[in-house]
């Protein structure tokens, strides 16, 4: 078996690396991509190599798994190859002057991920109602649930991140993308990190660590990508041409530096073998707990939040066409959020074997956070003043507005839930995540999808979007969606927490833990509910984008006194 | 003039912002997690702990791999509703071994941390092959594929020394044994005196109720059934934990 | 350094030095005559595209 593989092996690499059409550049002519076409070979070549020589059946099947994605990748690549004669590149620029092609493949990537996310979180939540639905060994909820949550936040909020960064540092700065072929290398490396990630969760490779499920060598892998996309991005705004680096920027960058920082400690272990899955983290116990979520919390902090803030003072400021409230607010803004943030961490520990003064610092941290954020939502609101008649006449604006709200509203529920005694009731119960959703569909989702709309027609050049109703459609299936689901996991929440502590008169417990299950089962269907109207919606933004992106444009009524505000600024 | 042109540097300039944004995105992770690992009672002195058989850090390897901690939490807080309900509050001693923890975040089904020896290997089996067949309101999945599937055995040893090399006080007698171990655990018939010496209050004998194979099973249910048995709380004096 | 000594430090000097950096941010941000700066910087998005 191994003998054979090992032809194979041999096989594909002469064809994919190594065959005459490729090894060119001293001859004086050059091949588009042809580095990278013999990088990605060797990367099947040796995902092939793991296979063969694994160490557990997981790793073998996982190598499989990369080996197939690389040789596909091998294989697009070659079709795409042309040839010119050395010197005459090929650039990257597009028509603007801009390195945009990167963009719009995110924003497509974008939207992909945030449909098959969504899918899969419907689908998690329809386990918990009718458990028959679970299909083992595969697609399990404890196997299917970080698919999940890695999908929404990290491969729909990533792309949209790295998307809408590229976009956003090039305007401000005035200069095209630093490093070339980089950005391409950190958008198909960051796919590819999602996808081994992915498909390890549904093999069952998973470190246990919320939100830093991938094993050592995938946790590797995104490693690499994400310096080369720090050095894209920094390296953007060392050439920029604008004297100043204006505040968007500034989130945006402390988001990619903290999220590095994040994800090299809180993923430290040991693996087991270098050909296998397994690894042992670093720390044990009571330091292994706050070292995650000192990570998992600013997982939300940087990635979910700072990130999303880059996007909030640009694109708020773009689309309204008006400069944002407060400059200056906006750089207290920054320090004391990214201050404050990091600190948060324990407060998922409350009550737990962490020492209490870490808890305690961990709930004034997270009390005193509720400023900043509030200054946020503040500076962004605000600056639709002089300009409110938008939220009625414009979809896009009205998208943004909701988002700020949810995050003002998330950012108040989140400081509520880390005082201890109200903790006490709301861990371990589902208000936690109801909270999480009005932040993750509320206000991540409702803004990238904004930035979306804004986006497309000026990537692709179209006139205006394909349909301004589709996106009132959109805004209100997703608003509705958030609502129900929200409320529902609010009183699931309390319910389930006070069920779990009620006596009677005679000082028994009322009720087993069972009966608390049972209860929660209306909810569990009703949460669904939800999720399909949010699902729904991003299909309508789906069909929408891809009609912008064909050149279609809907005949339709424009929505009162949406057509001057619109068009005159196209 | 001059100081308010040395007050722009950070604004015009990347790098300064960079290193500023990591200071001050450094401190709070340092004043919170650092101190854990030399204030001396962050972890309470406890009688009883001990590493994982290698049994059981299969099993909990079984339970990592199938998303456990996504519904159940290992962490009893000290209220009189959980006590009552779970057994004595959960202490950091209790997970000192434990790489990664488990505490988890969500209870969609009860915490576990005191669910060893409250029920039947029995009941466990069937608990988890069909779980609505003795919990009829349970949402959980089933599992049933852990009793078919064969416990990878051969790399154990270096499963031991991976957490050895991460400070787990596994010693050279555990880990040349950590096969012989494995296989005695689950073995009726074995002789498991050096086993029992190594790791007090193991908990014997063939988990699965099918002697003839060494199942996913055996090893999940062999872990489940230690958990939260080891310290002895009739030694333990809760002041020590203060802090 | 035990508990004691790291906690009577924290919400003593620690607290001041806190206090302190925050009002100097503040201050600094907000002194007269950053104004005009700073609203030329916010209109860098919408001076071009």
């Amino acid at each position: 078996m191994r003998l054979r593989l090992l032809a194979f092996c041999r096989l594909v690499c002469e064809t994919c690396c190594f065959s005459d059409r490729v090894r060119l550049p001293d001859w004086g002519i050059s091949m588009r991509f042809g580095v990278e076409t013999i990088a990605v070979g060797i990367g099947a070549f040796l995902a092939l190599l793991g296979a063969a020589f694994a160490r557990d059946s997981m790793f073998e099947a996982h190598m499989w798994v990369l080996f197939f994605v690389l040789l596909c990748s091998v294989a697009v690549l070659l079709r795409n190859a042309s040839f010119s004669t050395a010197g005459a590149q090929s650039g990257n620029l597009s028509e603007s002057g801009y390195f945009d092609e990167v963009v719009k493949y995110g924003t497509i990537a974008t939207l992909f991920w945030g449909v098959i996310g969504f899918t899969v979180g419907v689908a998690a939540a329809a386990q918990l109602a009718f458990p028959d639905l679970n299909i083992e060994p595969w697609f399990n909820f404890g196997r299917l649930r970080p698919v999940h949550t890695s999908a929404v936040v990290f491969a729909f909020g990533g792309n949209a991140l790295i998307a809408t960064s590229f976009y956003v540092v090039q305007r401000t700065c005035r200069a095209s993308l630093f490093g070339g072929n980089l950005a391409w290398f950190v958008f198909w490396g960051y796919q590819l990190f999602i996808v081994m990630a992915a498909t390890g969760y549904l093999l069952g490779i998973t470190q246990s660590r919320e939100y830093a499920e991938p094993e050592w060598y995938v946790d590797l892998w995104l490693t690499l990508v994400w310096v080369a996309y720090l050095v894209v991005f920094m390296g953007t705004l060392v050439k920029r041409k604008e004297p100043h680096i204006y505040v968007a920027n500034w989130f945006y960058l402390a988001f990619i530096i903290t999220i590095a920082m994040l994800h090299i400690v809180n993923n430290l272990a040991v693996p087991v073998s270098f050909l296998g899955t397994k690894s042992y983290s670093a720390f044990a116990g009571v330091q292994d707990a706050l070292t995650q979520w000192w990570y998992g919390h600013n997982a939300v902090g940087f990635f979910l939040t700072a990130g999303f803030l880059g996007m909030m003072y640009y694109f708020i400021p773009k689309q309204a066409g008006r400069p944002v409230y407060s400059y200056r607010l906006s750089i207290i803004h920054f320090w004391s959020l990214i201050f404050l943030y990091i600190w948060a961490g324990p407060h998922h520990l409350h009550y737990t074997a962490l020492p209490d003064w870490a808890q305690t610092l961990g709930m004034v941290f997270s009390i005193m956070l509720w400023m900043p954020s509030w200054g946020g939502m503040i500076n962004g609101l605000m600056t639709l003043s002089g300009a409110w008649d938008k939220i009625r006449t414009d979809p896009i604006i009205r998208m943004m507005v909701i988002s700020v709200a949810f995050y003002g509203m998330s950012t108040f529920e989140g400081p509520v839930m880390s005082i201890k005694a109200v903790n006490s009731l709301s861990h371990y119960t589902d208000w936690t995540i109801g909270h999480v959703h009005s932040g993750a569909l509320g206000w991540v989702g409702m803004i990238s999808f904004g930035a979306i709309y804004y986006l497309v027609p000026k990537l692709w050049f179209r006139p205006q979007l394909y349909s301004l109703r589709l996106v009132n459609w959109h805004f209100w299936l997703a608003t509705l969606g958030i609502v129900v689901y929200a409320a529902v996991m609010w009183v699931a929440g309390i319910q389930q927490g006070l069920m779990w502590r009620e006596y009677d008169d005679q000082g028994f417990l009322v009720y087993s833990f069972a009966e608390t299950v049972a209860a929660m089962k209306p909810y569990y269907i009703l949460r669904t509910v939800g999720g399909i109207m949010y699902l729904s919606g991003g299909l309508v933004m789906a069909y929408n984008i891809f009609m912008t992106i064909r050149g279609h444009v809907r005949k339709e009524t424009p929505i009162p006194g949406s057509v001057p505000a619109m068009q005159a600024a196209q | 003039m001059s100081i308010l042109d040395k007050h722009q540097l950070l604004e015009k300039n990347a790098s300064l912002l960079l290193v500023g944004s990591l200071v001050v995105v450094s401190i709070g992770g340092i004043v919170e997690i650092a101190p854990l690992f030399y204030l001396e009672n962050t972890i309470e002195k406890v009688e009883g702990m001990r590493p994982y058989t290698p049994l059981e850090l299969a099993g909990r390897d079984i339970y990592i791999r199938e998303g456990c901690y996504a519904c159940h939490s290992q962490m009893i807080r000290p209220f009189r509703d959980e006590v009552e309900r779970y057994g004595p509050y959960s202490l950091a001693a209790e997970s000192m071994y434990d790489h990664p923890f488990q505490w988890g975040s969500k209870r969609t089904g009860p915490d576990l941390a005191r669910v060893g020896a409250r029920y039947s290997n029995e009941w466990h089996v069937q608990h988890l092959i069909e779980p609505r067949s003795v919990v009829p309101e349970s949402i959980m999945p089933s599992y049933a594929f852990l009793s078919k599937s064969l416990l990878p055995v051969e790399n154990i040893a270096d499963h031991l020394k991976a957490n050895a090399a991460v400070g787990v006080p596994y010693d050279a007698a555990m880990i040349d044994n950590a096969l012989a171990d494995l296989l005695a655990q689950a073995d009726p018939d074995a002789d498991t005196s050096e086993l029992e010496e190594r790791y007090p209050k193991v908990v014997l004998g063939d988990f699965d109720g099918n002697p003839v194979a060494l199942t996913e099973m055996d090893a999940l249910v062999a872990y489940l059934q230690m958990l939260g048995t080891l310290v002895d709380f009739s030694s333990y004096d809760p002041t020590s934990g203060y802090r | 350094m035990d508990y004691q000594t790291m906690r009577t430090f924290a919400d003593s000097w620690g607290l001041l030095f806190m206090v302190i950096v925050f009002v100097g941010v503040v201050a600094y941000t907000f002194r007269p005559g950053s104004k005009k700066e700073a609203d030329k910087i916010a209109r860098i998005p919408l001076d071009e595209d």
